[in-house]
């Protein structure tokens, strides 16, 4: 295929080029951006909360007045009553619920070695095999693991299990068995090691910091009430709740059940990322509309100067151009356009990239996402073109005969 | 002349149905696009008392420690610490004035059968109602002695009115709210102003539904109810007496009527600060007082997602636009032999330019219509987001003439290069050619 034609036919048009060009630029800048933003989000969606989300429900009865012992002995013999329900267990907070139990940690009782901002998970027997977390290290807590509060908040001495991720930030490299962290007073020790284990509310301190959980085995109590964790037989969750619901009103009708809280964990998911995925959705609306239009505006002009070169596309075809030469031109115009607006359009990505940066904790766009935005545009471009290409290689030998 | 204009622009438009179709759809989706976003973006950064706002002002002090103190520089903190909201509400040196935080409000429904619920509370001081021109449906506010007194009394809104009361005029009657008894003194008209702009640093939301309850201060802080945001700059002793611990969770509102009263009390306030660092209770004389305008944009209200979204928009008009741009300039280079014609029968470049700006109006117009029609669709779809503003994303008038502002707008600027190019064309060539 001979180029040097075709560039001397945009020359003559270079306006047209320049306009089709300055399009690709602009829709390969948002492409790659856009698609960006989506990955990102995505990826913050991805999140391993470490338990059996499938199986598991929280039930939160909120009560000042009324006395948490009595609180707890009615809620879980009551919903253990219910059919379906493989466990109850009281526990302070679960993945994608509210904070409970952040707090900053130290590695000496001095609190000098500040060791970072960790969320406790205070929970009552029976929670750990309920939640279904699953061990690297250490035994499984025993009865004796499960300490009372005797100030507030947490057990002032005791065994915890913490995370893989929190071990290898706070003993980089050492096993973490045995090793001891404080809390203001509260003096911890390590029995054991999680595989996964996510906070609540994902990780403030960025995605390196959300799987920072401690798992503190607490005996029920003043401190320690309101929140249980239903583990339901496989595929009844959703009923069990709902009597679960029903039946926590009934059992403790002083207390405020919280309607929000009081869901399944994989509901409390999907409203944790609901907003992340309604953006993800636009802008993936974005990307459909703006192919569209874009693709839309190849057709319109390749149409045109199909129809305006009709003459000399019968001459060539009189002097012998096959179907396929001409059919060939039209996409190699095309992907010479394309390609201009692709080159352009990888440093308008790369410029978008950075004004979005400044205004939003974004990340540097990665480059594999230009040739996939370029393969993308070619690809489009080459769809776009292919219906008027067809016509032109359509138009018979004929036509360079007649005068007009 | 105009009328012919048009009537050429038509038939021109006419012949090429398929194409003036593609330029009015892609005109139509960027402007569509561009309209959803704005109203949003209009309706969240919107004044929330319009005539009342600019005389309302948000003092701040700062607790920060000395250390890294930069003077001039420091941003002073969100809320302020009880003694200091009741010494500036105290000191009467604004037309109006109310310290007040949010908390969660337990209802107790007086009928059988019914759960108890919590609700959105405020509480506050006596000026609140007046100070933010709040309207009462029944009865009216608490007075500052009723404050001092401790006294148990309560606003409603009217949703909770009509739940609790079936809409009656429920002033003298009680409420049971965190197990105590609260005689209803007002009931509130609709009151939700958007944004919500007395909730920002107080750990409320930014949008939505009014609050359902007001109390005195020190009445609800007697009933045991906590503030939704709590920040505590150095060691507690005891959680539960948060008025007399290092921490921070009030906001104050001041009503200042002019920029001389502003001037005072902005010099009242250094004035303050100065001296509680004499005293030793502050470490960092800085202070600020701005306007609510002012503070919505510091505390950057609108959320991000909303800004970015908008820009996507303008993006994508701008790639709608050079669309029509290519796609009249190619109708137009396409028609050189009409022009041609034209020219040599003696109409002017300036008449060519004219007709063919008037094609690129009539696309406009379309496009605006259709892309209002797409606008309503884009709000439908996004007053069913799952965001607190979600059903405030309403078309008014004024976005609607904005609608066919932007689309005439971009219309003629796509079609001022192609008719600027076919008012070059020379009679000539093109009649020689035929």
């Amino acid at each position: 295929m001979q180029i040097r034609p075709i560039l001397a036919a945009l020359r003559k048009h270079r306006l047209a080029t320049l306009l089709i060009a300055l399009e690709i630029a602009l829709a390969c800048a948002v492409l790659c951006n856009a698609c960006f933003l989506i990955a990102t989000r995505m990826s913050a969606m991805d999140i391993r909360s470490g338990v059996d989300e499938a199986a598991l429900a929280q039930v939160k009865l909120d009560c000042d007045d009324c006395n948490a012992n009595d609180l707890n002995a009615r809620v879980l013999s009551g919903l253990g009553k219910i059919p379906g329900v493989r466990s109850v267990s009281v526990i302070n907070t679960v993945p994608f619920g509210d904070h409970a139990g952040t707090a900053g940690i130290s590695l000496d009782p001095a609190g000098q070695h500040f060791g970072g901002v960790v969320d406790f998970y205070v929970a009552g027997p029976g929670s750990f095999e309920a939640l279904g977390l699953k061990r690297v290290a250490g035994a499984p807590p025993g009865p004796d693991d499960y300490r009372r509060i005797d100030t507030t908040f947490l057990p002032a001495d005791a065994s915890v299990w913490v995370t893989r991720a929190l071990a290898e930030h706070l003993w980089p490299g050492a096993d973490p068995l045995g090793k001891e962290f404080w809390m203001d007073k509260f003096h911890f020790r390590v029995a054991g090691v999680l595989a996964h284990f996510a906070r609540p509310g994902g990780g403030e301190g960025g995605p390196s910091t959300r799987e920072w959980s401690v798992f503190v085995p607490t005996l029920p109590g003043k401190d320690l009430s309101g929140v249980y964790l239903l583990r339901a037989e496989p595929g009844q969750l959703p009923r069990v709740l709902r009597d679960a619901r029903a039946a926590a009103v009934k059992l403790a009708p002083e207390a405020v059940l919280d309607q929000q809280a009081s869901r399944t964990i994989g509901e409390l998911r999907d409203r944790y990322f609901e907003s992340d995925r309604a953006m993800a959705g636009i802008l993936l609306g974005v990307i459909v509309a703006l192919l569209l239009v874009t693709a839309l505006g190849i057709v319109g002009l390749a149409s045109f100067w199909v129809a305006q070169r009709r003459k000399q596309i019968g001459v060539r075809r009189a002097l012998g151009a096959t179907r396929g030469d001409i059919l060939r031109y039209f996409q190699t115009e095309n992907f010479l356009i394309v390609s201009l607006g692709i080159a352009l359009g990888m440093l308008l990505a790369y410029a978008l990239n950075l004004t979005l940066m400044e205004f939003y904790e974004l990340p540097r766009l990665p480059l594999s996402y230009l040739p996939v935005g370029a393969a993308a545009l070619w690809a489009l471009g080459q769809l776009a073109v292919l219906a008027p290409a067809l016509r032109a290689a359509a138009v018979p030998p004929v036509v360079a005969t007649r005068s007009v | 002349m105009f009328g012919y204009y048009l009537d050429l622009a038509l038939r021109s438009l006419k012949r090429n149905k398929a194409l003036t179709a593609l330029m009015v759809l892609a005109l139509a989706l960027g402007i569509g696009a561009t309209i959803t976003t704005l109203t949003t973006l209009r309706v969240l950064a919107g004044d929330p008392l319009p005539g009342r706002s600019a005389r309302l002002f948000y003092p701040q002090l700062d607790h920060g420690p000395r250390e890294g103190y930069v003077p001039g520089q420091s941003e002073p903190d969100m809320t302020m610490a009880y003694p200091d909201a009741m010494n500036l509400v105290h000191a009467r040196r604004a037309t109006r004035q109310a310290a007040m935080a949010l908390a969660q409000a337990k209802i107790v429904p007086q009928r059988a059968n019914e759960h108890p619920y919590f609700t959105n509370g405020v509480m506050t001081t006596a000026d609140f109602f007046a100070l933010f021109g709040v309207p009462f449906k029944y009865g009216g506010g608490w007075t500052a002695d009723d404050d001092e007194r401790r006294a148990p009394l309560a606003v409603i809104a009217e949703d909770l009115n009509d739940k609790l009361f079936d809409g009656a005029d429920s002033v003298g009657r009680t409420v049971r709210i965190n197990d105590r008894d609260f005689r209803v003194v007002g009931v509130l008209k609709h009151w939700a102003p958007q944004p919500r702009f007395y909730t920002q640093g107080l750990g409320g939301r930014s949008y939505g539904d009014g609050d359902a309850v007001f109390l005195p201060l020190q009445s609800a802080r007697a009933a045991r109810m906590g503030p939704q945001d709590l920040e505590c700059y150095s060691n507690l002793t005891d959680i539960n007496h948060i008025e007399t611990e290092p921490c921070e969770w009030l906001g104050v509102w001041v009503e200042l009527d002019d920029a001389a009263a502003v001037a005072s009390y902005k010099a009242f306030l250094d004035g303050y600060a100065r001296q509680q660092v004499a005293l030793g209770r502050l470490q960092r004389p800085s202070t600020a007082l701005r306007d609510m305008m002012a503070w919505l944009r510091h505390v950057q209200v609108v959320p991000d997602d909303v800004r970015m979204q908008t820009y996507l928009a303008f993006g994508f008009l701008l790639i709608c636009v050079v669309n029509t741009v290519g796609l009249l300039l190619a109708k137009c280079l396409r028609r050189s032999r009409e022009i041609g014609v034209r020219r040599a029968l003696g109409a002017t470049r300036r008449a060519i330019f004219g007709q063919f700006m008037v094609e690129a109006a009539i696309v406009g117009l379309a496009g605006g219509v259709l892309g209002l029609l797409l606008a309503e669709l884009g709000l439908w779809g996004v007053r069913h987001q799952p965001a607190e503003y979600a059903s405030l994303a309403r078309l008014d008038l004024g976005m609607f003439a904005l609608t066919f502002a932007v689309a005439f707008v971009s219309s003629l600027l796509a079609g001022l290069l192609p008719a600027w190019r076919a008012s070059l064309v020379a009679p000539a060539p093109q009649l020689k050619a035929a």
